[in-house]
Order: structure tokens, then C-alpha cells, then sequence
């Protein structure tokens, strides 16, 4: 399993091209990887840090820090149900345990098809919603265990449109050459013209 | 999500019914960008100045006045940076990612006033990870900006405004929303707090240059700040809480939803029981306990209904509105099972670069599961307390720290409060006859 | 720090303390003698403030505060309380938080005895453990490369080995890995720590985390015992040796300001391996039968008496001097030896013997005079903020290791502007303001450039292969930092040139450096870098032609010298190549070894090896039968590093003490007891009963070391810089010729590598494997000109030989130049060398 393809090299290539240092692209970079393989591959970590002149090693202690960056393969959807107070309260503990006896696998596992991966996860910020979950990082609202059945039969069946683990947003930043003004790297650069336009009152901090 | 139509003047959650308000078309129909022409026409300074007058608190936790911080920047240091913390996981804080699905041209063009007052020549948007859906908004979002001109090369056309606004994604970790955790992050590093001082990356920030980092619902306040004048946004509010602020209620109540309410008058029992907001809690359920600012905060209880939702007054009962997180819990709470809930998520959470939060807060985590476990010792729950106190010496609150950032002390809060209101319903976890076990240490000389 | 700066005046436990400015508190206490725990605080490396074993109140007037005394400066006023109730209970607490998931497996651990978490545990640490939940588990220990292990059961999590991976080393392949209580540190899966410096993680481990195999279960830290000593590099490395039943078992770096700051290299650590070897000398060798009788006739190497050995040898030499006279006997090396050996072989060759064909060098290295000739500067100076280094020398990293950290520092953390004005990229390379990389050769003339002003130009607009803008640039920046110090790293960038090049570049320099210096500024010195461990000591000691101990010539020394001494030679004798080259011609008749392997070690082989073969006796004295000596008719056992009191000379002119600590194997004998009595044997009495006898002597007759007193240099730890030399440096009249290089050739540069085939690597068992295996190195550019892959065996031929290897790409390496490393295990470079020609210029066939 495999370094960066040609596809994904020229979109990293963009991203590292948005920041004025290289090695901030790194955690978008592993998301790409992730994106390409469904999981972090060690030839990929070694390719980015190729790409943004790190050693493997670092790479590796910046992947490992992150939970969404998985080193191991995982099933095509992650269902991961929200275990925060929120939907605690509101009863995530049935959910999980239902969610495990349906799936036959505790948090952590994946279902033998190779389809589910099951994670009982952190507060993913939808405490209103309570108790809800995400397949691959979309929200499934004010779940119940019958809900819960009807998503994975939907995800069994592949009748949802939610594309397998490891691709994140549909929509890219893309930005036309003439229309980006180019990064600012931390050495260089004086006053920004517009500050010495109206020179600036800023930094008496009062 | 609810958000009853009628309701008080609403400043940064206007477009959440408007159907197309996330797009360019929508949100210039609706005033869009207003704000930053306005800002343009005026001296950056002044453009600083109306962000003074209005006293807007820092929105994501530490509730710092946003005029200030911004006034830490050096004088003559280049080039700065603006870092959008938006990586809003503070258990029970549901806002930043309302604000970045409903109104991404809001933050933007908060983002872009930012940088015009103080010459901050890039800004990165940090986007929790899990939000693919709020990341897919902004990239759209940012996507139309560019091109319609708002956002990159020659803001507006204006010869000598220009900023690139770079869409950042998280990856997981809730420490990161820590600000220099967040810079170390977005530096491609592990997610570990820096060494303060420097107290803020107002002064030494992203590649060691002054960086104001800001939350999504400070900046989102931006763009009204400015078109409407300062002192219009001070006019609402309390005193020393100005404008309005966005609350989650969520927990067990008729109808958590998230909701934007004048700031500092409104008080806890108006939010949670009113039924333009949250509709008070089930038929025949009375009030347990909850928590005002989310997972780090103190509990609060009955007698703090009246508080109202204002800084100054909640710290001084004892506690903080944090991050903006009402979490209530009604007679049919397992307080204990709750505690290890939230201590559960601070153990998860550390980075593990204090010794202190490192071991301490995932030892809380292991007492708890023994005793909910049914392995509890009578000892346990002075242990209980007094780990917290080499974790957070003398339980205070504010927390004082043996630790490089809050996140271990925050662990400290849940049980302090717990215990103390509620120690019966440990001890009821407790062996009937419970026997005190202790291992002999094992150093060898 | 100098007195001009300012103290800060603080209170530790009510006591009065004058701190430094910008300090920490925890070093302000530690210096004023309370001693704060610690774990993650290290004073050569940033704090990180991760442990919060320091925290201490603190009480900068807004009351007393926890702290952590690591990352906290001292202010005026401060009062820091290390006693306090609230310490002690945050202290406790810590160390308990520490030992939650420690194995606590002290009895079976290497650090048991010498570990501050167990010295804490014992001194702060509550009784029992309160902790019954599960421990963490990992994996016993794993290897991180092939020297160090690492048991993350025991690891607290200090960041001391990672941070000095990255901030000191420059080698991040040790990271910290997962996150919160799973955090562990750890290497790329099959990337391991290969660092030339992992050793020194294994020093620095605050816990038995970090072990080393070459120590792993060898003793307990009670059953030690140690001595200060310094370790024959040309650094001078301070060092501690500790040993236990009469053997040496570690060597630990000592934190000495003007040297090593604590740091060693791997080579030279696990190198007490190669002392112990079987392979040691351990009785006086003789010819003799193959029944082992001594036979002069015999052309076996048998066992003798040191009373057979030694006579012998005066015989022979005595023999020689009156057949060819003391010319034909001549001595190589010693540039290994301790200060006070060298003076007595010295005085035995050129007041006894009275032979100048001396030479402690063997051709790879530079002329005395040029080493002697330049104002000397030193680390430190060095290392001044905001100075400038020019390099002129082979790579600091793969020949001077802690040189390199030290430089490492100076440019990465204290503003110091590196020049290289080098043949290829070197260790420093990435974090260089310029890389002048001119072709082989050309030194000189980008030399001339840089301080000249005059930039012209060549016809490709370039100067010795470097762009004239980039040689501009580089001169700008070096006027501009004028007022700071300015310091040459001088040596030998490639042994398949001349010295030549490199003196003429010297040559270029020195008049800029007497401007500067006659004009009070900081000014210009120069920092020798040469090869073997007490080559500067040699100098000084006369172990050169033409020299006598003092750094002072036949010429102006002599006279004094004779008085003392009754003679020396009327003129200056011949060097290294010139004795070889006399020697194959048979006018040597007894040639002396001191720990001298021409053969593997002189850059012509074939010239060695015809001299070796023509000499008629050859008298080796030696810790190991090497190549060379081999050939040799008699043998001394030499005593070795430990096993033998006396000084060394470091590059600086930096004189410290060598200590003894086991005794040598076998009868070997500490070399200037072997020249006194050879000395004896040949009718001359020195009257030298111990090497504190013979440094008195050094003191009294030595110019450049008069009235250096061993007690000064025994008592202060960072030694005595001998400074003054009567040695003037006397640039070549006319340049050495540089012959052109066809289009169709690369011209090759060859220096040495960390590990190489060397004796005491060899016998190392944990070193022996690592040094790299030959290939020639060219820059990604040349491959389409002569139409190879990267990777691609190939056959290189040079106008004397010719060798298979495979060739590698390489972007330091520039355009037209070919690199390959002079001291391979398998492949030896020296069979491309032409002894006459003065550069060494290769063609490339596919095979
Ligand atoms: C453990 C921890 C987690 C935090 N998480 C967040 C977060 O998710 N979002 C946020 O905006 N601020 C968070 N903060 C606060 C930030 O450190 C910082 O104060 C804030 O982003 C500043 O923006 P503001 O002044 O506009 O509020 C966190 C702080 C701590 C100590
Ligand atoms: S308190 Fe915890 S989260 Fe914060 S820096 Fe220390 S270890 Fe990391
Ligand atoms: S020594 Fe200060 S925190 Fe470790």
C-alpha cells in the first residue's frame, strides 16, 4: 500500500503551496493519505515527509496524536456514536451497548464484511441532537435503537450516499492562481501596505 | 435543532432560516459584506477602536475582552497571523459549527475585518476534523469569495488589501483547541500546549510571530460590530457582557436546542425553562444538577437558577459560562456515572505532557470505573480527592494549576462538585463490606 | 558568563543568591547548593516543563505560587521556597503520578543505583503505592538502532532523549508517539535511531529507559569505579571511565563548558570494547623459528623478554647509525600517544639518535608549520554569538563529533553565520548562510575571493566552480560581522588531493587574519581539525621534521635544545612520504612505528608497501598487530587510553589530564617508559622514573609549554590552553599546479567517514558493523552526462587503477566532482590514487 498516487500529489502539492511553511500542510496531508487508501499507510507518512522535508518519524508522532488518522486498515463506514454528557444523559450507554450486540464487535472492532468499524467516540458537538452518531464523519440526529438497525441495514446495503472511510469533505478549497496573493512567510515582508496606508495605532494596547 | 422564530434581536444566528443564507447570492441579499466595506472606508486603528467600544468578550471559554488581546500585537512586528479556532469540542458546546454550516460568509468576513484592522496578512481557518459537513460549507463559501472578489488577491479591488484565507482541517483531538495547541497543530506538530509565557500568541505566536487567535463566534461578531458601531453592540447586553451570546441547552430538557440571547440579562431559569428557549425540564422531573459552561466548568444547582448569564457574576458564584454549554440534569441523573462520563473525556483528551494530567486524570477515570464497577474501597473517595489536589492544589476555582494548561485541572471540577453535593451516591456504590486493599510499594535500593 | 554582567539578587530558603541574568531558577538554586528534583530539565537542552517534578513555590510579590522552577527566570526580588509544605505535597504528588505505571523493576535494572527517579522515590516519595489499579503495558525492551534499547515500560516520559535527538543531535528519528497516558517514544517501524550521538540518550535517560547494549547487565553502578580523564580525540572530550574488576565498562561524557558540554559520540563511547579485545598486544614480539625460539634470522613473530626485545632493537639501531648514520633511521607516528610519550620518543630520536626523519602524520593530514604558524583560537571562541565560521576542513560530523554538536549549536541557536569553503556538502551543510562547494582543488582561489574583495570571475562566470554572486554574498557577510570573532575550521578536505590546495588557501587567508587581529578586533583564528587522537600534541612535541618540542624549529630551538639535550640534528629531516620514498629506495635501515599502520593509513599504498618491504628492521610499538606492524622485527606492547597517566593536547592547544584506571594487559608498557629505555639500552640516561618527571622536563625546555604546571592542569576542569608559538607560517612561493580535468572525467574528493575500517572500530564488537559500505557518490546531474542510473554497479577507472563499486546520487555532491570515502571496510580508495600526481580524476564505465 502505496505512496501518494499522481491524483493525490498534485492536490498536495496545492495544499502545501497555502501555507508559508511546508510542514503546516502535514495533518491535511495525511487526511489525503487517508483519503486514498482508507487509512494512513507508513509508505504514505513516509511520502509526506518527503513532501515537507520532515523525518518519517515526525510524521509518525504528528499522525499518531490525532485520533481520526487510523495506521491500521477500518471498515468502509466508522459509525462512531457520541458518548459525551449530552447524549449520555440521553442514553448513548444503551445505544453503544445495542450498537455492539447488533454488530457483534465492541468500540474499536470491525464487523467481518469488512463494512463497520464501531467506535464510541467523544462529544462530536451536536449536544442537542442527543444522542446521535456519525457514519464517516456525518451526523445521524436523535438516534433510537431502531433508527440505529435501519442505518446499518442502509449502510449493509450501500443504499446511503456516503462515500467509504476516509474521504472527509466533498468540496475542496480551490483557488485560482490570479486570485490568491500568495503566502506570508514568517521571515521577510514589512508593515502590510494598507497598515502604512492609515499608519496603524495598534500595539499600545490600550 | 430549534430555534423558535420569535425570539430578541438575533445578530450572528440571523441567516439560520434563511434557506440559502450559506450562499454568496443569500448572504448578500441579507446585508452580507456590508460590514467590510464599511471597514474599509475607515482607518484600520478605528476599525480596532469599534471592536474596544463594543467590549466583546472572547467567545471560546476564557471570555478575554477581543479588543484587548488584539491590542498585544507588538508594534512594528510583521508579519501577523489570524488563526480561527474552530475546533469547538468542549463536551455539551454546540455553536461554531451552527455559525460554519449556516453563515460561513459571516466568519469569513469577520476574518477578513480582523486582519484589515491589524494587519494580519494570513488567516487559517481551523476546522475541527469530525465537521465534514462545516468544512464542506466553508470551502464553498471561500470558494465564491475568492472568486467574487471579497477574499485573496486586491480585497473589494482595493490596491493595497489583500489576504488569503487558508481552510485548515483538524484531525481529532479536543487539546488542540487549546491556542497554542492549536498553533502547534497548525505548525504540522502534535497538539501539545507551549510553555507560557508568552501568555498569548498575541505576542509570539504561529512561526514565533504575534498571531491573534480568535473563536468562530468572536469573529462572527465582526461584520454587525462594524456596521453597526461599537456602542450599538455595547448597548445590548449587560454591563460588562456585552451583545448577545450564543447558548446550547441540551441535556434533559423539553427542547434542547442552541440559542442567541442577549448577553448577561438573561438569566439560567429563563433559559432553561422558558418556553421561547429550552421549555423547562420533563413533567415530573425536578432539577438536579447542571453544568453552565460546558465539561470544564463546576456544576451548578436550584440555587443558581437566578444567576444571570453573565461573566462577571458566574465566576464569582463559583463557576464559568466557558464555552457557552448548558447541560442539565434532572432526579433521574446517575451523578456518579455522569462524573465518570466527564472525567472519562478529560482522561481521553490529555496530550500527556504534564506528568500531573498525564497519570492523574486517567488514575480519577480508573477509580471511578472500580467503584462503578462495584469494586469500590471506602478510601476511595478521599483518594479520589486528594489525587484531584495534587492535580489542581487546594480545589479552587478559579483552578490553580500543577500543569502547563486547564485541561487537567478541568478534570478536577466534575468530581469536586459531585462529591461534595452528591457523596451519598458514591458511598451507595460502595461493597456493603467493603475491604481496603493497597499493594506494598516496590523500589528496590 | 563574565563578571561585567549584572546579578540578579534573589532569596532561595531565605538565603541570599546572586543569580545570572535571564537565568532559570532552578540552575540559580542548584548553584548556590539546593538542589531542586527534576526529570525533563536538562541545562544543554530547552526546557519543556514537562515533568513538574521542579515545581516549587515561587513568590515573584504577588505571594508564593507552585512554579515550575525550570521554566521560570529569575527576577529581581524573587523568593523561591523549596521546602515549603505546599512543595513538598505537589513534589509528592508528582512523584506518585510517576510511579503510577512504573514497573519499579529496580533490582533487574541497568540504572538501579544511579537513577534519579529512584533517589527521588527514596528521598520525597510517599511509602506505599495507592495505585492497585492496572499497569500500562508495553512490550519489553526493543532495540532503537544497534546500540540502544528502550524499555517504554520505565520511560517517564521526559523528552529528554527526543529533544536531544532533535535539538542537539539534528537526528528527529526518535519521536514521541500516541497520545495522553498511551504517549510512548519510539522510532519509525524499521527506521531506526541512526545517530552517530545515540549514546548519549542512553547518558541522559533519567530512568533505566535508555540502555546500552555494549553495557546491558555488565555491572552494578555500586560496584564502579571511576576516574576523570580526557578522551584521546583531537577534542579532547572530557570524559569519566568507570571500571570494575581491572576493566574499563563505560565511558560517561562530562559537562565541561569549553569542550564536550557532556557529549560523546558512539565511536568513541562503546569504544573501551576495542581496548578490552583479545586482539590487544599483551608481550614484546620478536623474529624468531617456528618453534617459537627468538631467531633475528627466524620470519615468525614470536614471544620475547622486553629485555630481548629492547636490546634487539638498540642494536639495530645502533647498527644503522653507524653504517648510513642516524639519518637512516627514521619515526612514524605517534600521534595517539599521551603528551609525555611523545616528548620522550622525541628526545630519544632527536637527541639521542639524532634523526630528523620524524614524522607523527602520515601524509594526510597538513605541514606542521601551517597547524603551528596560525593564530589558534579555540571552542568557545568559536562559538561567540553572532561570529562567523569558515569551513576549511574535512566534514566536523563524520571526523570531529562533538566539534559538530558544539558548531551545531553555536549556528542553529546563537546566530554564528557558517561559510563552507568545501569540496562537498558536509554535516552542516543544511543550516550553512553559504555553501561555497568549489571543485576540487580550487580552494585557493575562492579563498582569495572571500577576503580579497577582488571577485573576478572565471570564464564561466564562475570562481573554482562556485557563482561569483555566491562567493560576493559571502564576503559581504564576513566584512559585515567583522567586529565578532572569525574562525577558520582549518584541515585536510580530501586525501585525493595535495595538501598543497589547501595551504595555498591558507596562504590566502593569513594576510586577511593579521589585518584583522593587528587591527584589536576579535579578529581571525584558526581551529586545526586533523586526524588521530594527540595529533596536536605531537606537534608540540617535535613529532614532526624540522620541529622540537614547544613549537619551536630546529633552527631557533636548537641551540637551547642541545644544551639540554647534548645534540640535535643539524637539519631538518624528511616527512612521512619522504621517509617512505626513502625507504624504497633502501636508505632506511631501521624505521620506528608508534602506533603507525602506513599501510592502512598513508594515502599510497603501493609506496607504503615497497617501503615496509626495503627497510632492514622495523620496530613497532603498538596496542594491536596491525597491518603494518605485522611486518615488523620487533614489537612493543603498548599501554593504552586508561591504562596510563598523562596529558593530552586537544585541537585548542588545550592541555588536560589522562588518568589511569586498570592496568595494562599482559607486560604492556606505557610508551615513554618504552623510549627511556631504549633510550638506556642506546647509552642515554633521562632519568625519567614517571610521567609527572617527564611533564617537568616539558615545563622547563618546552617555549610554547614553559612553566605549565601539571597542578593547574590536574585542578581545573576544562585544562590549560598552551597559546604562544614561535612557528611562523611561510606561505609556498609558487602555487601547486592544478592540472585540467577532461570533460569526459569526474575529479574525485575522499574523506573519512565515522566508522571506518580503523583498528579500534574494528575490534569493537558493537562498532565493527556499522560502518557504511563503499559506493561513489556523484551529483544527480552527472548521471545523464555519463549516462548511468542511480544505483548502477559501475567500473571506475583512474590513470592507476581501477574498481567495481556502485554509484549514488547525490545533490551535495557538485557538478564534475566525485566523492568516495577514504576509509571503506571492503573497498579502498587508496588504489585510484597516483602518488605523483596532485589531484585524482576518475571516468566512469558502465559495466
Ligand atoms: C483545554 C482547552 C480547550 C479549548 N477548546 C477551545 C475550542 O474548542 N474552541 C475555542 O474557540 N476555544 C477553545 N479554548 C480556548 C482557547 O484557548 C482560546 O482562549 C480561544 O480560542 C480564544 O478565542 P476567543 O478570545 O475569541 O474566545 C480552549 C481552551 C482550553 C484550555
Ligand atoms: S494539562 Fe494536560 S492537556 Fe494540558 S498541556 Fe498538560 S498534559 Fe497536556
Ligand atoms: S524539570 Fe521542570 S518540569 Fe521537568
Amino acid at each position: 500500500m502505496a505512496r501518494l498516487n499522481p491524483a493525490s500529489l498534485t492536490i498536495a502539492q496545492e495544499i502545501i503551496g497555502r501555507y508559508p511553511v511546508p510542514r503546516s500542510a502535514l495533518i491535511p496531508l495525511l487526511h489525503l493519505a487517508q483519503e486514498q487508501d482508507g487509512y494512513v499507510t507508513e509508505d504514505a507518512m513516509a511520502h509526506i515527509a518527503e513532501l515537507v522535508g520532515v523525518t518519517p518519524a515526525e510524521v509518525m508522532g504528528t499522525c499518531s496524536f490525532y485520533e481520526m488518522l487510523k495506521r491500521k486498515p477500518v471498515g468502509d463506514y466508522m459509525v462512531n456514536i457520541c458518548n459525551g454528557i449530552s447524549c449520555h444523559l440521553l442514553g448513548a450507554s444503551e445505544l453503544i451497548h445495542h450498537a455492539e450486540d447488533t454488530l457483534g464487535v465492541k468500540p474499536g472492532g470491525t464487523t467481518e464484511d469488512g463494512k463497520i468499524t464501531l467506535e464510541a467516540v467523544e462529544c462530536i458537538a451536536a449536544c442537542t441532537e442527543a444522542p446521535c452518531l456519525q457514519v464517516n464523519y456525518r451526523y445521524r440526529n436523535q438516534v433510537s435503537t431502531q433508527d440505529f438497525d435501519k442505518i446499518v441495514d442502509e449502510l449493509r446495503a450501500g443504499t446511503v450516499g456516503i462515500a467509504p472511510h476516509g474521504k472527509l469533505a466533498k468540496v475542496r478549497q480551490q483557488v485560482r492562481e490570479d486570485r490568491w496573493s500568495g503566502v506570508s512567510p514568517p521571515d521577510g515582508q514589512g508593515e502590510p501596505a494598507w497598515m502604512v496606508r492609515n499608519p496603524s495605532t495598534n500595539g499600545d494596547g490600550s | 435543532m430549534s430555534t423558535p422564530a420569535a425570539q430578541d434581536l438575533r445578530i450572528i444566528t440571523s441567516r439560520f432560516d434563511v434557506e440559502d443564507g450559506h450562499t454568496l447570492a443569500g448572504y448578500e441579499r441579507t446585508g452580507g459584506y456590508a460590514g467590510l466595506r464599511r471597514a474599509m472606508e475607515m482607518a484600520p486603528a478605528d476599525v480596532h477602536g469599534e471592536v474596544r467600544t463594543a467590549s466583546l468578550l472572547g467567545r471560546g471559554g476564557a471570555g478575554f475582552p477581543a479588543g484587548v488581546k488584539w491590542g498585544f500585537c507588538p508594534p512594528g512586528v510583521w508579519p501577523r497571523y489570524l488563526v480561527v479556532n474552530g475546533d469547538e469540542s468542549e463536551p455539551g458546546t454546540y455553536k461554531d459549527r451552527l455559525l460554519m454550516e449556516r453563515d460561513p460568509h459571516q466568519l469569513i468576513e469577520g476574518c477578513l475585518i480582523a486582519c484589515y484592522a491589524l494587519g494580519l496578512s494570513q488567516c487559517f481557518l481551523y476546522v475541527r476534523g469530525e465537521m465534514a459537513h462545516a468544512q464542506e460549507r466553508l470551502a464553498a463559501a471561500l470558494n465564491e469569495a475568492y472568486e467574487a472578489g471579497y477574499v485573496g488577491a486586491n480585497v473589494l479591488g482595493a490596491k493595497d488589501f489583500s489576504v488569503d484565507i487558508t481552510l485548515h482541517w483538524g484531525a481529532g483531538a479536543y487539546i488542540v483547541g487549546e491556542e497554542t495547541a492549536l498553533i502547534e497543530s497548525l505548525e504540522g506538530n502534535r497538539g501539545m500546549p507551549r510553555l507560557k509565557p508568552p501568555y498569548f500568541p498575541a505576542s509570539i505566536g504561529l512561526y514565533g510571530k504575534p498571531t491573534i487567535v480568535n473563536n468562530v463566534e468572536t469573529l462572527a461578531n465582526l461584520p454587525w460590530i462594524v456596521s453597526n458601531g461599537g456602542a450599538a453592540f455595547a448597548a445590548m447586553g449587560a454591563e460588562s457582557s456585552t451583545g448577545t451570546r450564543v447558548f446550547a441547552v441540551s441535556g434533559h430538557v423539553v427542547s434542547p436546542g442552541v440559542f442567541e440571547v442577549p448577553f448577561g440579562t438573561t438569566t439560567f431559569r429563563d433559559i432553561i425553562f422558558d418556553s421561547r428557549y429550552a421549555g423547562g425540564l420533563h413533567p415530573g422531573r425536578s432539577l438536579k444538577t447542571f453544568i453552565p459552561g460546558g465539561a470544564s466548568a463546576p456544576w451548578f444547582f436550584e440555587e443558581h437558577l437566578d444567576i444571570p448569564l453573565e461573566k462577571a457574576t458566574v465566576d464569582k458564584a463559583g463557576s464559568m459560562l466557558g464555552s457557552g454549554a448548558i447541560v442539565v440534569m434532572d432526579d433521574t441523573t446517575d451523578v456518579v456515572r455522569a462524573c465518570h462520563n466527564v472525567v472519562r473525556f478529560f482522561a481521553r483528551e490529555s496530550c500527556g505532557k504534564c506528568t500531573p494530567c498525564r497519570e492523574g486524570t486517567s488514575w480519577l477515570e480508573m477509580i471511578l470505573s472500580r467503584i462503578l464497577a462495584g469494586q469500590g474501597r471506602p478510601q476511595d473517595l478521599d483518594l479520589l480527592m486528594d489525587v484531584c489536589d495534587n492535580i489542581s492544589p487546594g480545589i479552587n476555582w478559579p483552578p490553580r494549576q500543577t500543569t502547563i494548561c486547564p485541561l487537567g485541572p478541568s478534570a478536577v471540577s466534575p468530581i469536586a462538585s459531585a462529591l461534595e453535593r452528591f457523596r451519598g451516591e458514591f458511598e451507595a456504590y460502595l461493597p456493603a463490606t467493603a475491604v481496603s486493599v493497597t499493594t506494598a510499594s516496590g523500589v528496590a535500593s | 558568563m563574565s563578571e561585567a554582567e549584572t546579578v540578579v539578587n534573589i532569596t532561595v530558603n531565605g538565603q541570599p543568591v546572586e543569580a545570572k541574568p535571564g537565568e532559570w531558577v532552578i540552575a540559580a538554586a542548584e548553584r548556590a547548593g539546593v538542589y531542586i528534583p527534576h526529570f525533563c530539565y536538562h541545562p544543554r537542552m530547552n526546557s519543556v516543563g514537562m515533568c513538574r517534578m521542579c515545581i516549587v513555590d515561587i513568590d515573584t510579590g504577588r505571594g508564593p505560587a507552585l512554579q515550575p522552577s525550570c521554566m521560570v527566570a529569575v527576577t529581581e526580588g524573587m523568593e523561591v521556597d523549596t521546602t515549603s509544605d505546599q512543595t513538598r505535597k505537589a513534589q509528592d504528588g508528582v512523584l506518585e503520578f510517576l510511579l503510577l505505571n512504573h514497573p519499579l523493576d529496580c533490582p533487574v535494572c541497568d540504572k538501579g543505583g544511579e537513577c534519579p527517579l529512584q533517589d527521588q522515590t527514596m528521598a520525597y516519595g510517599p511509602g506505599e503505592s495507592r495505585f492497585i489499579e492496572e499497569k500500562r503495558h508495553f512490550e519489553k525492551p526493543i532495540p532503537v538502532n544497534d546500540l540502544v534499547y528502550l524499555d517504554r515500560e520505565r520511560c517517564i516520559l521526559c523528552d529528554r532523549c527526543t529533544r536531544f535527538a532533535d535539538e542537539v543531535a539534528g537526528d528527529p528519528l526518535i519521536t514521541f508517539q500516541d497520545r495522553g497516558d498511551q504517549t510512548q517514544v519510539n522510532t519509525f517501524p524499521d527506521l531506526p535511531f541512526s545517530s552517530y550521538f545515540s549514546g548519549n540518550t542512553v547518558q541522559i535517560c533519567p530512568v533505566g529507559a535508555l540502555t546500552a547494549v555494549p553495557y546491558r547487565f555488565k555491572a552494578r553502578p555500586w560496584d564502579l569505579t571511576e576516574v576523570e580523564s580526557t578522551y584521546p580525540n583531537p577534542m579532547g572530550d572530557r570524559v569519566v571511565v568507570q571500571a570494575s574488576r581491572d576493566q574499563v565498562l563505560r565511558y560517561q561524557g562530562v559537562d565541561s563548558d569549553a569542550v564536550n558540554w557532556g557529549w560523546l559520540t558512539d565511536k568513541d563511547r562503546f569504544s573501551f570494547e576495542g581496548m578490552a579485545s583479545e586482539l590487544r598486544l599483551r608481550t614484546p614480539l620478536v623474529r624468531g623459528t617456528p618453534l617459537g625460539q627468538p631467531d633475528p634470522r627466524g620470519n615468525e613473530l614470536v614471544e620475547a623478554s622486553w629485555h630481548q626485545a629492547l636490546t634487539l632493537a638498540a642494536d639495530a639501531i645502533r647498527v644503522a647509525i653507524d653504517d648510513k648514520g642516524p639519518q637512516s633511521v627514521a619515526v612514524l607516528g605517534g600521534a595517539r600517544l599521551t603528551n609525555e610519550d611523545q616528548y620522550v620518543w622525541a628526545r630519544l630520536a632527536k637527541g639521542v639518535i639524532g634523526t630528523d626523519n620524524v614524522d607523527a602524520q602520515l601524509d594526510d593530514g597538513l605541514p606542521a608549520d601551517v597547524v603551528l604558524g596560525m593564530p589558534r583560537a579555540t571552542v568557545n571562541q568559536a562559538c561567540t554569538p553572532g561570529g562567523t565560521v569558515i569551513l576549511l576542513a574535512p566534514d566536523p560530523k563524520e571526523e570531529q563529533g562533538t566539534l559538530y554538536l558544539r558548531l551545531r549549536h553555536a549556528v542553529v541557536n546563537d546566530g554564528v553565520q557558517l561559510i563552507e569553503l568545501t569540496p562537498r556538502a558536509s554535516g552542516l551543510s543544511q543550516m550553512a548562510a553559504f555553501r561555497l562547494h568549489h571543485r576540487p582543488g580550487e580552494a585557493a582561489a575562492v579563498a582569495a575571493a572571500l577576503v580579497g574583495g577582488d571577485i573576478e570571475p572565471g570564464p564561466d562566470g564562475d570562481i573554482g566552480g562556485v557563482s561569483a554572486a555566491d562567493v560576493a554574498a559571502a564576503a559581504a557577510a564576513i566584512a559585515n560581522r567583522a567586529d565578532k570573532p572569525i574562525t577558520v575550521i582549518l584541515g585536510r578536505p580530501s586525501l585525493a588531493e595535495s595538501a598543497g590546495f589547501t595551504v595555498d588557501a591558507v596562504a590566502e587567508l593569513i594576510g586577511f587574519a593579521n589585518l584583522l587581529n593587528a587591527g584589536g578586533r576579535p579578529g581571525m583564528a584558526f581551529l586545526p581539525v586533523l586526524h588521530r587522537g594527540n595529533v596536536l600534541g605531537a606537534l608540540d612535541m617535535g613529532l614532526a621534521p624540522g620541529l622540537l618540542p614547544g613549537r619551536t624549529t630546529l633552527a631557533e630551538g636548537g641551540p637551547a635544545m642541545a644544551e639540554s639535550w647534548g645534540s640535535v640534528p643539524s637539519a631538518p629531516g624528511a616527512d612521512a612520504r619522504g621517509i617512505l620514498k626513502a625507504a624504497a629506495d633502501g636508505q632506511i635501515d631501521v624505521l620506528i612505528l608508534l602506533g603507525a599502520d602506513p599501510l592502512g593509513d598513508f594515502p599510497h599504498r603501493e609506496l607504503a608497501d615497497v617501503a615496509l618491504n626495503n627497510v632492514g628492521t622495523i620496530i613497532a610499538s603498538d596496542l594491536f598487530l596491525n597491518p603494518s606492524a605485522a611486518l615488523a622485527h620487533i614489537v612493543f606492547p603498548a599501554a593504552g587510553f586508561a591504562e596510563r597517566r598523562g596529558t593530552h593536547t586537544n585541537l585548542e592547544g588545550r592541555i588536560t589530564a589522562q588518568r589511569q584506571i586498570v592496568t595494562p594487559p599482559g607486560t604492556a608498557r606505557a610508551d615513554w617508559a618504552i623510549a627511556t629505555e631504549l633510550a638506556r639500552q642506546l647509552g642515554a640516561d633521562f632519568g625519567f622514573g614517571t610521567p609527572e618527571e617527564v611533564w617537568d622536563e616539558i615545563a622547563r625546555l618546552a617555549p610554547s609549554h614553559r612553566n605549565l604546571s601539571l597542578e593547574a592542569i590536574d585542578t581545573s576542569d576544562d585544562g590549560v590552553v598552551a597559546s604562544d608559538s614561535s612557528i611562523v607560517f611561510s606561505p609556498p612561493d609558487d602555487l601547486t599546479p592544478l592540472p585540467p580535468v577532461d570533460a569526459y572525467s569526474l575529479r574525485l574528493v575522499s574523506s573519512r567517514r565515522m566508522y571506518d575500517r580503523g583498528t579500534l572500530v574494528q575490534s569493537a564488537s558493537s562498532l565493527a558493523g556499522l560502518a557504511p559500505t563503499a559506493a561513489l557518490v556523484v551529483n544527480p546531474y552527472d548521471f545523464s552526462r555519463v549516462g548511468v542510473e542511480s544505483g548502477a554497479d559501475v567500473q571506475v577507472v583512474s590513470h592507476v587503477g581501477e574498481m567495481g563499486l556502485p554509484v549514488v546520487a547525490d545533490p551535495g555532491v557538485p557538478r564534475g566532482t566525485a566523492a568516495f570515502g577514504y576509509n571503506h571496510p571492503d573497498l579502498d580508495v587508496r588504489d585510484l590514487f597516483d602518488p605523483d600526481a596532485v589531484v585524482t580524476d576518475l571516468r566512469i564505465q558502465t559495466r
